[in-house]
């Protein structure tokens, strides 16, 4: 999140670490509050001196939070803070180590989630906790079912679940399956069955992120009714944006620890960004000083590039650009548009169905596509979008992740033998030059932070010298000073003459790194920027392919 | 608490833990015995005097265990894929096939020195085609590995018995088992061997075929471990996303993998059909492509592991044929017993004592930091 | 109106061998629903059998024989349940591991207790469920077709022939129509969504586990003191293996589970019909063929050749909760 500040004035405000207080949200001494009982009524929830440990890790230190009744409260925070984790125990996921949770003033004791959903909570997770072959009723009703016969219970449930949709404005097909509805309809859902459990607390975990920004918009609008409703909400997010515009009040977690608690009105996206990674930020912008000249050879060029999938889904449809030898392409939009599987065929990973990709002369098609392995000798390299699943095997050392995709080189091969000693000196020099700690390559590559695990890859990838480089996600759950260290290498190799090709969700990665940026949605191209002149509005709309209505 | 991401010192992880669940599913053992009235430490006595006491025991000891490792290799390169190959049993079974058409047709007529390195190769052919069926439909068709090699080894049985009722009978004889072959397709005899050497060792079923199964166990720690083609069935095995990303091709692991496995399982047959009974016979199996499970997971899929863990079956076996024979009341199928309390202990509760294994670390872990302070 | 005979006789027996395996395959039904793979429903039949076998030999009644059956099912059911729901265990290990212990001990304890080769001593027919008959069997005879069909397939099976197909219309009804069956079903699919509504995910695979090992108790029971006499070591002989064929080939459904049982049931029946007849065109066909044939059919059906079975989605999957 280090340059989702960038756009933002700067305002002087000096780092606190003791949590500010303000009228909605004071800061509670916990040594004046010791008595069990006695918290004031007006809060929906509040919390006093939670702290959960995970072996050494500190995921929540001594959390204090208050939110009235009626409030929507935003909790912010890196990947990492302890956002989760705090609402997993609220929604008793886990047990907290020590500490106490009011509701409505009364202490309460969560050990699961039937606890949770008696005090009043109810929960809407980022990953859907849904039956995909179950319909919209029977998820609703799922262990809130009032009779042993459902004959007995679905008429009066789906009167309720009519009657709540109509209230909220919650439309879902109630006799649809799951797996059938888009992604919007799938956490109308989620919301109706905390609404349907009588939920007076709803807690949102980072709700947005798999929603189109006019999705998102619907959502703060059922939100905003909600609220009016008397329901007191908690939003989860990292998107400061989100913060701005729906919450009453706000409270920043680092590194486990609450550091201030705010009203909304009185902040700006500028201090939280602070407040959020402890530190001023310098405003950071990679973009090429001069344009390129226009003769600048392609380093990878698409052309008419389609993919449909065994289900007979079309994924990639009608995909054209080239990516030019010294330039970054940033690729836009929501997750799940498209762009993984542009990074899987670009890399070999799979085939393209209709057009092709030409790499240093050399053609990918359908009839005859070019696998990973070749892609590499072509000097195609890929930082995968998720690390944990295709960049390292977790249970491998890290000498061994350190040669992944290259286990056929000569460098370390002889007489059908892995050079062992070859592979450990080797990956001991990446973790060197990529500043990977601990510098250890016996290591088990799980056991190195988001951050050092990225490094890695990354310095795996970048060794080879591309002339193409596919970067997916490169910041995904990686701490701040890494952040800095990958972006700057990847604008080295930019620098260098590589065509650099980097997904990703982060708008404010791609608007800081990208020379030119391309839209995706729905598996095709549906805009092309400049990187210096894009903004976020613009881009959002071209996200959700309503640029042009915009503009109409 | 969940414990699970807490780190243990190596020899905990893979000496401790292991042993204690050994001695979990010994003690369950020992209440079966004193439930039908017998005295386990009295039998762990008989047994292991049965299995070591004399040069005939030892020989039988080591007869069982190079079954075991054959097997025991078997599932374990299979496990490295992340497939789990419950038909060493019926792959073994057509092994044996292998090597009794092989030497059906061709004993009369070949050299040793040539029919031997057929037999095996035979073995191994048979053993991995018949796991390559299974492979194949896995890789191709996705039908699940475990339920289709579970219909394979009924399958396999089917077929075997079939062909000796019908016809590989030698004819005129009631019972279903092909002619004995040629003395020239026979693996020599360990007391034979040792013959040659002037040590004098008594006649047990124990043959060359234990040269064979440590061999293996080299290639295969070789083949996993050291060169690239393990590395890529390790990786596919861990995740087949970063397999794909790494250029290699999954469903060529899957298959390539089971029939290394396949074949492993066929090599019992070098043991049983080319070593010992010198002619093809039902269920000459007897269980030992399951019994691979149990060492394969005691083992923890390391040849070195699988070896000792083959070596302790060995002992139950030839132990436990003592047992029957000395105590009455018990039978040899008290070892068959003790085999599905291991495979219990060791492989589905494998991490039920780990908690509490943590636990004491963690006390003694914190004495030791605390201790300088 | 002789191959009518014949082939009503064909279809008695098909009732009589599928009746384990129709138990059998609605206990395994539960079990994989719920998300807990069970290749142990082999073991749990055969310690069953043995059970009910020793009780009915001692007591000399078939319905303790029966109990004892159950009791130990379900005590096989709680110790797959240990490992995998509590322990997180392998399911497919921990299903083997009871398999071949219940192959172990039921001979060991044969032997130690009744010393007759593994065998239970054979019971006399006040200790066994025997044949019954079925209202107005004998007047029904006079309707043509379906009189000699009611008289000769559908009466005339032990007590719990019936309890099989009774077994079948109850775990349909308690699948689809009641709430345990909902959310037995839904913690088969996604168990994180069982969770956060509210309910205990091991709780109900614990009872999913218990009444998978009552009637695969059922079911041993029936080999030892219904269809046979006594107690024989391995009797059960793969038919663990054909219901858990079955439940796969009826796509986890109880309806099509059953016709796959009957399926199965009658080609053992055609199986000892027809050994060692000559067929017109085909000549003899192989025993052996024939009682490979669920196997294979099974292996075809999973290949996706004759349509598709699709699993539980959370089927095997040990359901973790912290992370």
């Amino acid at each position: 999140m280090a340059i989702c500040h960038r756009d933002y004035d700067t305002g002087e405000v000096a780092l606190t670490t003791s949590p500010k207080s303000t009228e909605a949200t004071e800061s509670i001494n916990s040594t004046d509050t010791s008595a069990v009982a006695g918290s004031d009524a007006q809060y929906a929830i509040e919390l006093r001196g939670i702290t959960k440990r995970f072996g050494a890790v500190r995921a929540n230190q001594d959390i204090d939070l208050r939110v009235r009744r009626g409030t929507i409260h935003g909790i912010v925070g890196e990947n990492g803070a302890g956002k989760s984790t705090l609402m997993s125990i609220l929604y008793g996921f886990y047990q907290a180590d020590s500490g106490q949770i009011f509701i409505n003033g009364k202490a309460v004791n969560i050990h699961n989630s039937r606890d949770a959903i008696a005090a009043g909570i109810g929960m809407v997770h980022q990953h859907f906790m849904l039956v995909d072959t179950f319909s919209v009723l029977e998820n609703v009703m799922l262990g809130a079912e009032e009779h042993a016969l459902l004959s007995h219970c679905a008429a009066d449930a789906r009167t309720e679940l009519q009657r709540l949709a109509d209230e909220f404005q919650l439309s879902v097909h109630v006799d649809s399956l799951i797996a059938d509805l888009p992604v919007g309809e799938q956490q109308r859902t989620e919301i109706l069955k905390a609404l349907y459990r009588q939920a007076e607390i709803l807690i949102l975990d980072e709700p947005t992120g798999v929603l189109t920004p006019q999705e998102a918009d619907q959502l703060f609008r059922v939100l905003t009714s909600l609220k009016e409703r008397g329901v007191t909400i908690i939003l989860i997010t990292h998107k400061l944006r989100e913060i701005m515009d729906i919450t009453d009040t706000v409270s920043v977690l680092r590194l486990g620890e609450m550091v201030s608690h705010l009203n909304t009105v009185d902040t700006s996206m500028s201090e939280l960004a602070e407040l959020m990674v402890g530190r001023k930020l310098e405003t950071r912008s990679f973009h090429r000083d001069e344009p390129l000249p226009t003769d600048t050879p392609a380093g990878i060029e698409v052309c008419e590039l389609g993919v449909v999938d065994q289900t007979g889904k079309t994924r990639l449809k009608d995909l054209s650009f080239e990516v030019k030898r010294g330039e970054i392409l940033g690729v836009a939009g929501v997750a799940g548009n498209g762009q993984s599987m542009l990074l899987e065929v670009l890399a070999g990973i799979s085939a393209p169905s209709t057009g092709h990709v030409i790499v240093n002369g050399q053609i990918s098609t359908a009839e005859k596509p070019i696998g990973p392995s070749q892609m590499r000798t072509l000097k195609v390299h890929h930082v995968p979008e998720d690390r944990l699943k295709l960049g390292l095997v977790k249970a491998f050392t890290a000498a061994e992740s350190s040669v992944l995709g290259y286990q056929r080189s000569i460098q370390f091969n002889l007489r059908g033998l892995l050079q062992l000693d070859t592979i450990r000196k080797a990956c001991r020099r990446l973790m060197e030059r990529f500043d990977v700690r601990p510098g250890d390559p016996k290591l088990k590559s799980a056991s190195f932070s988001g951050g050092n695990q990225q490094k890695l890859i990354l310095a795996r990838e970048l060794e080879k010298l591309p002339e193409v480089l596919l970067v997916g996600q490169p910041t995904r759950g990686v701490d701040i000073g890494a952040i800095e260290l990958i972006h700057e290498k990847i604008v080295e190799m930019r620098d260098s003459g590589c065509a650099v090709l980097l997904v990703s969700v982060e708008l404010d990665e791609i608007m800081a790194l990208a020379d030119r940026i391309v839209v995706m949605y729905e598996g095709q191209i549906v805009a092309e920027v400049n990187g210096r002149d894009a903004n976020k509005t613009q881009l959002g709309l071209m996200m959700a392919n309503a640029h042009q209505n915009a503009a109409a | 608490m969940n414990t699970s991401s807490i780190a243990l010192p190596a020899w905990m992880e893979i000496g401790l833990i292991p042993v204690l669940n050994i001695i979990m599913a010994l003690f369950f053992a020992g209440l079966i015995m004193l439930a039908i009235g017998v005295n386990p430490l009295q039998a762990v006595g008989i047994m292991i005097n049965g299995a070591f006491g004399y040069d005939e025991a030892i020989g039988y000891t080591l007869y069982y265990t190079t079954n075991f490792i054959f097997t025991g290799l078997a599932v374990a390169v299979a496990f490295h894929a992340s497939l789990f190959n419950i038909g060493g049993e019926g792959q073994a079974y057509i092994g044996g096939l292998g090597v009794g058409l092989v030497f059906l047709l061709l004993d009369k007529y070949l050299p040793a020195v040539l029919l031997i390195p057929i037999g095996i190769m035979a073995a191994g052919l048979f053993g991995a085609a018949w796991a390559f069926i299974p492979a194949w439909l896995q890789a191709h068709r996705g039908s699940h590995i475990v339920i289709t090699t579970i219909m394979f080894n009924f399958i396999a049985a089917s077929i075997m018995v079939y062909l000796l009722v019908n016809v590989l009978i030698k004819p005129g004889q009631m019972s279903p088992e092909s002619r004995v072959f040629d003395e020239s397709a026979w693996l020599p005899f360990m007391h034979e061997f040792l013959g040659w050497f002037g040590v004098v060792v008594t006649r047990t079923p124990l043959n060359l075929s234990l040269f064979f199964a440590l061999f293996c166990c080299f290639g295969v720690w070789i083949y996993i471990w050291r060169t690239r083609w393990g590395y890529e069935l390790r990786t596919a095995g861990h995740s087949e996303h970063a397999a794909r990303y790494a250029g290699i091709k999954p469903k060529t692991v899957v298959i390539s993998a089971m029939c290394v496995s396949g074949a492993l399982a066929g090599f019992v047959a070098v043991n049983e059909i080319m070593g010992v009974h010198h002619r093809l016979l039902l269920n000459f199996t007897a269980g030992y492509g399951f019994t691979g499970i149990a060492v394969s997971l005691m083992g923890r899929n390391h040849p070195v592991g699988i070896i000792m863990a083959s070596l302790l079956f060995g002992v139950l076996y030839q132990g436990g044929a003592e047992l029957a024979f000395e105590i009455p009341k018990i039978t040899r199928e008290m070892v068959v017993a003790i085999q599905g309390l291991i495979i219990l202990f060791s492989g589905a509760l494998a991490l039920m004592l780990r908690p509490w294994v943590v636990k004491v670390y963690l006390k003694f872990k914190s004495a030791d930091t605390l201790a300088p302070a | 109106m002789d191959t009518l005979a014949s082939l009503f006789a064909i279809l008695d027996a098909t009732l009589r061998v599928s009746a384990p395996l129709i138990l059998a395959a609605m206990a395994g039904l539960y079990s994989e629903r719920s998300g807990i793979v069970d290749i142990s429903l082999e073991g749990k039949m055969l310690a069953s059998a043995f059970a009910a076998g020793a009780v009915a030999a001692l007591s000399g009644s078939a319905w303790p024989a029966l109990g004892a059956g159950i009791m130990v099912g379900i005590a096989l059911g709680l110790v797959h349940g240990f490992a995998c729901i509590t322990h997180r265990g392998n399911q497919v290990v921990s299903g083997l591991a009871i398999n071949i212990l219940a192959s172990g001990l039921t001979v060991v304890l044969g032997i130690a207790w009744f010393s007759q080769g593994g065998q239970t001593p054979s019971l006399a027919s006040e200790a066994r469920f025997m044949p019954l008959e079925l209202p107005f069997a004998d007047a029904a005879q006079v309707i043509p077709i379906i009189g000699p069909f009611y008289h000769d397939v559908i009466s005339g099976h032990n007590f719990l022939v019936y309890v099989a197909w009774l077994a079948v219309l109850a775990t349909w009804w308690v699948v689809y129509r009641t709430r345990f069956g909902l959310r037995l079903r839904a913690v088969g699919e996604n168990p994180l969504a069982v969770d956060t509504a509210g309910l205990s995910v091991s709780g109900l695979r614990y009872r999913a586990v218990i009444i998978c090992g009552a009637l695969a108790g059922v079911a041993g029971t029936y080999l030892s003191i219904a269809q046979n006499a006594a107690f024989v070591r391995e009797m059960t002989a793969g038919q663990g293996y054909i219901a858990l064929a079955a439940l796969i080939f009826g796509k986890w459904k109880p309806l099509p589970a059953m016709l796959a049982c009957l399926m199965f049931g009658f080609l053992d029946a055609l199986a000892i019909r027809l050994q060692g007849v000559e067929l017109p065109l085909i000549g003899e066909v192989p025993v052996q063929a024939i009682q490979a044939l669920p196997y294979v059919l099974t292996v075809i059906l999973l290949a996706g050749f004759i349509g598709r079975a699709i699993a539980p989605k959370a089927v095997g999957i040990p359901y973790l909760k912290e992370r």
